[in-house]
């Protein structure tokens, strides 16, 4: 990790105002902010690491745990909820055995839920692995993830 | 300061330019509702509370408006108090309100909001309810975190942020889930925070309360008992047991902080462990026995032994009168001057070195100076963690932009802030100091009319710079010559410029030569006589000060007036009544020395505990063998005192008058809080009835006071001082005779106390530590303190929470060395150096440079000073305990 890390900080001047684009990087490279690594930033750009966590627990779109080889998300977005989003995301937690937020012990699988992925047309929808699923109903979910588990 | 003149509620004021409206309220007795301000916090403006209408600008948060001239202001109104209402009923429905239970209850400024604003009921019931509790940490053993009756205001955040800059918390997640969180959300103790409750005292609610919440029935102001900072703290008392500390903010030392120990560190006061009476062993177990059969038994034995066959151990953390009646007794009772305490241990060098080069040792400046110098150079101090109050002055000095320059062999906690970190090798301080001053004077940047004005021997000191060029200064130390540069460059020209040492100076085979180093580059800069300046050794124990200026030296009688001088000499015998021993007296390691030799016989050692503190503590406890008769006194059965013929049961600073003579030489009152334990009595109470014993005259006093006055009359430089006057706060010696001398803040402003009046320049050459790392003793042994524990941990160790934050002695150790030696971290490794081993576990970090490992003195388990050298430097007698070469094994059957 100390080397990809590194190799990241290396393109910044080690300004404050560089903490969230060097937050986004190291999330790009590793799927999620380590504590480890936010340590290092923290004092590479010389702020508090209370500060870092500060920063970074605010945003949404920073993750502290590592996303799964496979990364789902549910659309809880007005068009998908009324459609049956919360039936989606229930079959996808039993099917997983994971709760929003989390990630499978074999790091398989991740599982988040976004307010609206801008596909209502096709609601209710999921996305894995950047490909969106449409119109889901919690038999297609079953049958994407028993799928998936005969093909790996 | 200008003045201008503003109207609140149709009342016309007048405020100081710079205060906000909220403020110039406050200090017209108008208030103002608010929950985020805190006087000793830059403003935050996030309750929303201190609302006021200010004609021209309408709703205004008054916390973060500036007062102007003419302002019209009104703090109560329909649209003020809408706002404030939502404000307040939005933190009340979110608060878990158990306020009976709640030890901030009616200290609390939501129920101060609450009266004032005036909650309904049914309004609450409206809004959104909160939904999941937050769990309550529980991890720090002095203090409890409550995230339910959190209000969100910061001021936890401000305090750990401006005032400790610590920085442990902040705000983390957002909307109804922001919380103050550590790094990661972890529990506190997990944190980087260090304990010290300054968050606790300051928190409006009952989110951050002090485990122990028992409010006194009554407070005594006092001094602190631990470091040589000398904090003003009051002491809660209710019934006969202390049960709280807090900090005086009118002290000008503290202001008001503390760190964790002084703050929480008063359990030993009433612990059952407490000596309760006088002990004599018999058959090798102790027996109690009353006060008359103990002073028996010692003046029938000291009897027998006057002369140099006795000497007597004087304690830094006992008052001034204690010192003082002990080195009187030991000189005109006894008739020896085998008179020495822990000062030899720690700042003999400076007694030494600065008597030489400007003619006094001590801190030439005063504390609360350092927060405006406009540079810090701190060598060989740990300060956050061995003098966490002047820590704090480092912080807020950089608040003011000085620059800090650390100089330490290890990364401590100070490098986070230093805008120059010189990593040197142990023991290679002369070499790092002579490096900066030839650059100093190779570019220019020395203060050639203080030095012609002020100062002798420039060029002879001048042409021992010669041997340092920068190349072999690189060499010695280990650090890169453009950071030597940018060191002196600094330290020269950012002027008020001011150093702080400690031990890491000190405890050398050369500590002396150290001292003279740092002396040099201040003299050559000019950073010496001014405000903000100077040579500020930090003394270590919270009256070392006092005991080295009271007297309890072999060569000097009190206010350091030369044993040999017979004029001297002759005022003592005049005064005490009796003659005097001419010869100077054996210094501390020589005494231990002299009783393995059995030259002497007879020891009285008063709070010291050396079988722990003495480097070559192995040869100490061989040589206490050999004593022929051995009294203790002390406050517990330390680990020396075990080895004791007679045990006498002393007090602590709670249960007596006196005085402390801080590290800045301040003379502080230290005030009686409860009766003593027991049957346990004052030192100088015990001291008396010895010398009486013996038939001494001269040991009748009815009162501490009575002491001092004896010393005034003798020690010049506190001719001036009187309980009366101190009464009114302490002073700073020299205070020379007359009701009115105000104390010297700063010395050396006209001249140096020297007998010419200038100072020395002192050319110095490089000596390498005494026991440097060989093939079998491939690591250097340097030695620390811990936040959490003082000295020889009698005191801390019986503190049950100081023991949870810091339980054992660690091993630092380099994760390169480690990896080379296959040690994990927490592995239980043995440390073995040429004069024995002791066992301890191992912490891997990089605050240890490779090739250097690092270990407390504090834990009796693992009694570090069976490691060190005894080499002592030439000419204070210091051993050094900083630098010696020792080797680290796993231990048998340790699986790889």
């Amino acid at each position: 990790m100390e080397e990809r890390l590194t190799s990241i900080l290396s393109s910044y001047k080690a300004n404050r105002d560089e903490l969230i684009p060097i937050l986004q990087q190291v999330q790009e490279e590793f799927g999620y902010l380590p504590q480890q690594a936010m340590l290092d930033i923290a004092q590479f750009i010389g702020v508090p690491e209370s500060q870092v966590y500060a920063v970074a627990t605010f945003y949404a779109q920073f993750r502290f745990t590592p996303i799964g080889r496979t990364h789902v998300t549910v659309c809880r977005g007005t068009a998908c909820h009324v459609r049956g989003a919360p039936r989606i995301l229930e079959e996808v937690e039993r099917q997983l055995g994971i709760k929003e937020g989390e990630t499978t012990p074999d790091l398989e699988y991740s599982l988040e839920t976004v307010a609206c992925i801008g596909c209502c047309g096709l609601s209710p929808c999921i996305v894995v692995n950047a490909k969106v699923e449409a119109k889901m109903t919690p038999r297609k979910v079953a049958a994407i993830f028993a799928k998936g588990d005969e093909t790996s | 300061m200008h003045e201008v003149t503003l109207t609140i509620d149709g009342l016309e004021l007048t405020a100081d330019e710079g205060m906000t409206v909220l403020e110039a309220a406050l200090a017209n007795s108008i208030y103002i509702p608010h929950l985020c301000y805190h006087p000793d916090l830059t403003p935050a403006g996030v309750c929303r509370l201190c609302m006021v209408e200010i004609d021209g600008r309408g709703l205004t948060i008054s916390c973060k408006a500036p007062v102007e001239e003419g302002m019209v202001v009104r703090t109560d109104s329909p649209e003020i108090n809408k706002v404030r209402r939502i404000a307040a009923e939005l933190l009340i429905v979110n608060h878990h309100a158990d306020c009976l239970a709640c030890a901030s209850n009616t200290q609390c400024k939501l129920q101060e909001v609450a009266n004032y604003i005036g909650i309904e009921e049914e309004r609450l019931a409206r809004l959104r309810q909160p939904t999941a509790a937050f769990p309550i940490d529980l991890s720090n053993p002095f203090f409890i975190r409550d995230p339910n009756k959190c209000i969100l205001c910061g001021i936890c955040v401000r305090t750990c942020e401006e005032v400790q800059r610590v920085r442990a918390i902040d705000f983390a997640f957002r909307g109804f889930l922001t919380t103050i969180s550590t790094f990661g959300d972890k529990p506190l103790a997990e944190s980087i925070c260090e304990s010290c409750g300054e968050c606790v005292t300051r928190c409006p609610a009952g989110a951050l309360t002090p485990r122990k919440s028992q409010r006194p029935a009554r407070e005594v102001s006092t001094t602190c008992p631990y470091c040589g900072c000398g904090c003003g703290i009051y002491l809660g008392v209710r019934g006969e047991k202390v049960v709280s500390v807090r900090g005086d903010v009118d002290n000008p030392v503290n202001k008001g902080a503390l760190c964790v120990k002084g703050r929480f560190g008063y359990d030993f006061i009433n612990h059952p462990e407490r000596l309760t009476s006088p002990l004599i062993k018999q058959n090798g177990e102790f027996v109690k026995v009353t006060w008359d059969e103990a002073l028996d038994c010692i003046g029938s034995n000291l009897s027998k032994c006057r002369g140099d066959e006795f000497a007597a151990i004087s304690s830094a953390k006992c008052t001034n009168e204690e010192n003082y009646l002990i080195q009187k007794f030991t000189r005109a009772v006894m008739g020896t001057n085998n008179i020495d305490h822990c000062a030899r241990l720690c700042h003999a060098p400076t007694v030494a070195g600065l008597a030489q080069s400007l003619g006094s040792g001590a801190m030439t400046n005063s504390i609360n100076e350092i927060g405006s110098a406009s540079c810090v150079f701190a060598i060989g101090t740990n300060t956050t963690v061995a003098h966490p109050i002047i820590g704090l002055q480092i912080r807020q000095a950089q608040q003011n932009d000085a620059k800090l320059i650390v100089a330490n062999p290890r990364r401590i906690n100070l490098c986070r802030f230093a805008d120059v970190f010189l990593q040197h090798r142990p023991g290679t301080d002369v070499a790092l100091l002579m490096g900066m001053m030839r650059v100093i004077v190779d570019e220019g940047l020395f203060d050639s009319s203080f030095i012609e004005g002020r100062t002798e021997g420039f060029e002879a000191f001048s042409a021992s710079l010669s041997s340092f060029d920068l190349d072999r200064v690189e060499q010695i130390t280990g650090v890169e010559r453009k950071n030597i540069i940018e060191a002196a460059r600094i330290y020269a020209t950012c002027k008020p410029a001011t150093i702080l040492y400690a031990m890491g100076i000190t405890q050398h085979s050369h500590g002396t030569d150290n001292v003279l180093a740092i002396s040099n580059i201040a003299l050559i800069t000019g950073n010496i006589g001014k405000p903000s300046t100077g040579v500020n050794p930090l003394r270590g124990q919270n009256n070392v000060q006092g005991a080295c200026d009271t007297g309890a030296l072999p060569g000097v009688y009190p206010g350091y007036q030369k044993v040999g001088d017979p004029a001297v000499r002759r005022k003592f015998e005049s005064a005490w009544g009796c003659s005097l021993n001419e010869s100077p007296g054996l210094t501390h390691v020589e005494i231990f020395d002299a009783i393995y030799a059995r030259a002497i016989k007879t020891l009285y050692l008063v709070g010291e505990n050396p079988i722990l503190s003495e480097a070559n503590a192995t040869h100490v406890e061989e040589a206490i063998n050999r004593l022929e008769f051995f009294v203790v006194q002390d406050i517990f059965l330390s680990e020396t005192a075990r080895l004791a013929d007679v045990v006498l049961p002393a007090v602590t600073f709670a249960e007596k008058d006196g005085t402390f003579t801080n590290t800045e030489r301040r003379v502080q009152r230290v005030y009686k809080a409860i009766e003593p334990i027991g049957d346990a009595k004052p030192d100088s109470w015990i001291t008396c009835q010895i010398a009486k014993k013996l038939d001494a005259k001269g040991f009748d006093f009815s009162h501490p006071r009575e002491i001092m006055d004896e010393i005034a009359s003798l020690t010049p430089s506190y001719a001036g001082i009187s309980y009366e006057r101190l009464e009114k706060g302490g002073l700073q010696w020299p205070c020379p005779a007359g009701e009115h001398h105000p104390g010297t803040p700063i010395l050396h402003t006209e001249r140096f106390a020297t007998e010419n009046g200038r100072a020395k320049l002192v050319p110095l050459e490089y000596k390498p530590s005494a026991e440097l790392p060989d093939d079998q003793y491939p690591l250097i042994l340097t030695t620390e303190r811990s936040l959490y524990h003082f000295h020889t941990a009698t005191m801390t160790r019986k503190v049950a929470g100081l023991n949870v934050l810091r339980d054992r002695e660690l091993v630092e150790i380099n994760p390169k060395d480690a990896t080379a030696l296959g040690i994990a971290d927490g592995e239980t490794v043995r440390v073995v150096s040429r004069r024995g081993e002791v066992t301890a576990d191992a912490k891997v970090t990089d605050v240890s440079p490779p090739g250097v490992i690092c270990m407390t003195f504090h834990f009796a388990e693992s009694p570090t000073n069976v490691l060190t050298s005894s080499a002592l430097d030439p000419v204070a007698k210091i051993p050094e305990t900083k630098v010696c070469a020792v080797r680290i094994e796993r231990l048998e059957g340790a699986v790889a």
